[in-house]
């Protein structure tokens, strides 16, 4: 096992996909380099289409790259790993499991005894305040309630790295803001390390230390923009913030996104 | 510009001051729109038709309804000169029904009727769901029957009872086996659909997670085929009634069926009659306890989605 500094490395990482026509390959995302250091919250950001969720398939060891590699903690990911935990813009969660019973989800492949899985369920429950609907089915949640329990049960596994793909994107504007900071606080407070693959430009900007440029497919990386913001443990800070509309506007300029409008 | 930005944080800033009181307050919208949509229903309301009727009333309303029924089924036909042996009067029925009972032994037949039901619903559901699990679980196996289970999905399944016959004679077992065949084939076709559209992304999860196959089809896909296998469960409750009665009529010399056309070769036309009124009956019991079976089970679906 060699010693590294990061927690996730891609190295050179290429995915093509066969279109549906059975014969013409599609790269979705190509040369893909970057990594991401512990403790560490780099935004991945691009134009639908552009390879993100791709990464993150890959990143979970659901997908395996055609070419380059992707290492975690030094080590190849060859398949389904027990150090990813990945949520995504559905929360997932199962309707006919209580709160609780879904954040034991996770951890119901390992071999663990009945009362742990249930402490650390409950522990989870509680660093995402939600400790009062543990018996709760998830429809009697809303929105923001629902996507709370999905990284409750996200972070029992205690994974190495947390992948959220678009995890607010459903959700009206208020509860997002709410949401954005609540998540911020739980990932600053346990120094999680976390991808966040979004389109929303301000999120990436108020919620993480880096970010990361995507071009359109084939996906490649064609910028890498470090935040220098205070405030990571609250976006509602940073959003209020002059310079987060300055990161904002070179977001735009790099995606070439007044060009398109016109 | 800025300013609005900054009053904006200050309030959703406070919601976030206190965590537990905002989960409460994101919940309170769902009932706010859920009393929202109540209280938008009195506008249609206005009209007065449409006004939602009281339970009672309701109630009132059915029982009226079927007393009218049963005195016009009691007075229009003798006033009509239609014979008794055409259709017989509502205490025609209620005569011979204490005949039956006491002179043909009909609690045999009747307890003969429901064995039967409900051991071809409890085996044909069993086997149904079964099959749809396995062929949900491999693809090939899937395609390779696929063409088949259409074809005897099709095949009118009643129209082997006197095939069942021939092969095992006049015993329960022909009765038993077209129940079996005709409650299958809704749950199998109903459990493979579900399993076939199990959410791609809950199986990414459960992969994510480690999970083996067995795991990912008990944890995941079982219960997420519930509502499926229980609608399948409600065909096949009121079909396991036509299976036994088919069977019944063809052969055999027990149970509804058989008193059906017993009655029939006897024109006893009140003795027909009474026996559809009980398979009936025993159909919606039947049904009922599928009903309250589903209640029990997709109790985390909330009402008005079922």
């Amino acid at each position: 096992m060699r010693k590294t500094a990061s927690v996730l490395d891609l190295i050179a990482v290429t995915k093509r996909f066969t279109a549906p026509d059975g014969v013409s390959a599609l790269t979705a995302i190509e040369r893909v380099s970057f990594d991401v250091r512990p403790g560490e919250f780099v935004a991945v950001v691009g134009p639908s289409g552009c390879g993100k969720s791709t990464i993150l398939n890959l990143v979970a060891g659901l997908d395996r790259p055609n070419e380059g590699r992707i290492q975690l903690n030094g080590v190849p990911v060859t398949g389904p790993n027990p150090t990813v935990g990945f949520m995504l813009q559905k929360d997932l969660l199962l309707p006919w499991r209580k709160i609780v019973h879904n954040v034991e989800f996770g951890l119901e492949a390992r071999a663990i005894s009945r009362a742990e899985r249930r402490a650390r369920a409950l522990r989870e429950l509680q660093r995402c305040r939600l400790q009062d609907f543990a018996q709760s089915y998830p429809y009697q949640l809303s929105g923001g309630m629902r996507q709370r329990a999905a990284l409750a049960r996200t972070l029992a596994i205690e994974p190495a790295i947390v992948l959220l793909d678009e995890p607010f994107s459903a959700l009206d504007a208020q509860t997002k803001l709410i949401l954005q900071k609540s998540f911020a606080q739980t990932i600053a407070s346990s120094a999680i390390t976390t991808l966040l693959i979004t389109h929303d430009l301000m999120e990436a900007v108020i919620m993480s230390d880096r970010i990361l440029v995507m071009s359109e497919r084939p996906g490649r990386i064609v910028e890498e923009i470090p935040v220098d913001l205070p405030d990571r443990d609250n976006p509602m800070a940073r959003i209020a913030a002059a310079r987060s509309r300055e990161y904002v506007d070179h977001l735009l300029a790099s995606l070439h996104l007044q060009d398109k409008a016109a | 510009m800025s300013s609005e930005i900054t009053s904006a944080v200050d309030r959703t800033g406070t919601l976030g001051a206190e965590p537990v009181d905002v989960a409460k307050r994101h919940a309170s919208p769902q009932h706010a729109e859920a009393s929202a949509g109540v209280a938008e229903r009195p506008e249609h309301a206005a009209l007065p038709s449409r006004q939602a009727p009281s339970r009672l009333s309701i109630l009132l309303g059915s029982l009226g309804f079927g007393l009218v029924f049963l005195l016009a089924w009691q007075f229009v036909p003798p006033a009509l000169d239609v014979p008794s042996y055409i259709i017989p009067t509502v205490t025609d029925l209620v005569h011979e029904f204490a005949r039956m009972a006491a002179r043909e032994n009909l609690a045999v037949h009747v307890l003969s009727t429901v064995t039967v039901a409900v051991a071809g619903f409890a085996a044909g559901s069993l086997l149904g769901a079964a099959m749809g699990y396995i062929l949900g679980m491999s693809a090939l196996i899937e395609k390779v029957l696929s063409p088949y289970i259409l074809g005897l999905q099709i095949a009118p399944k009643v129209a082997f009872a006197p095939l069942f016959i021939m092969w095992l004679g006049y015993n329960s077992w022909p009765k038993l086996i077209v129940t079996i065949l005709v409650v299958f084939f809704p749950i199998l076709v109903n459990v493979l659909q579900s399993m076939k559209t199990v959410d791609r992304d809950l199986i990414n999860l459960a992969r994510a997670y480690s999970m083996h196959r067995m795991q990912i089809f008990w944890k995941i896909e079982v219960p997420a085929s519930m509502p499926a296998l229980m609608a399948g469960l409600r065909i096949g409750a009121t079909l396991a009634v036509i299976g036994v009665t088919v069977g019944e009529l063809v052969g055999g010399n027990t149970g509804l069926g058989y008193l059906i056309t017993f009655g029939e070769g006897q024109a006893n036309t009140a003795m027909v009659f009474d026996a559809i009124v009980l398979l009936t009956i025993i159909g919606i019991v039947l049904y009922g306890a599928v009903a309250f079976l589903e209640a029990r089970v997709l109790h985390y679906i909330p009402r008005a989605l079922r």
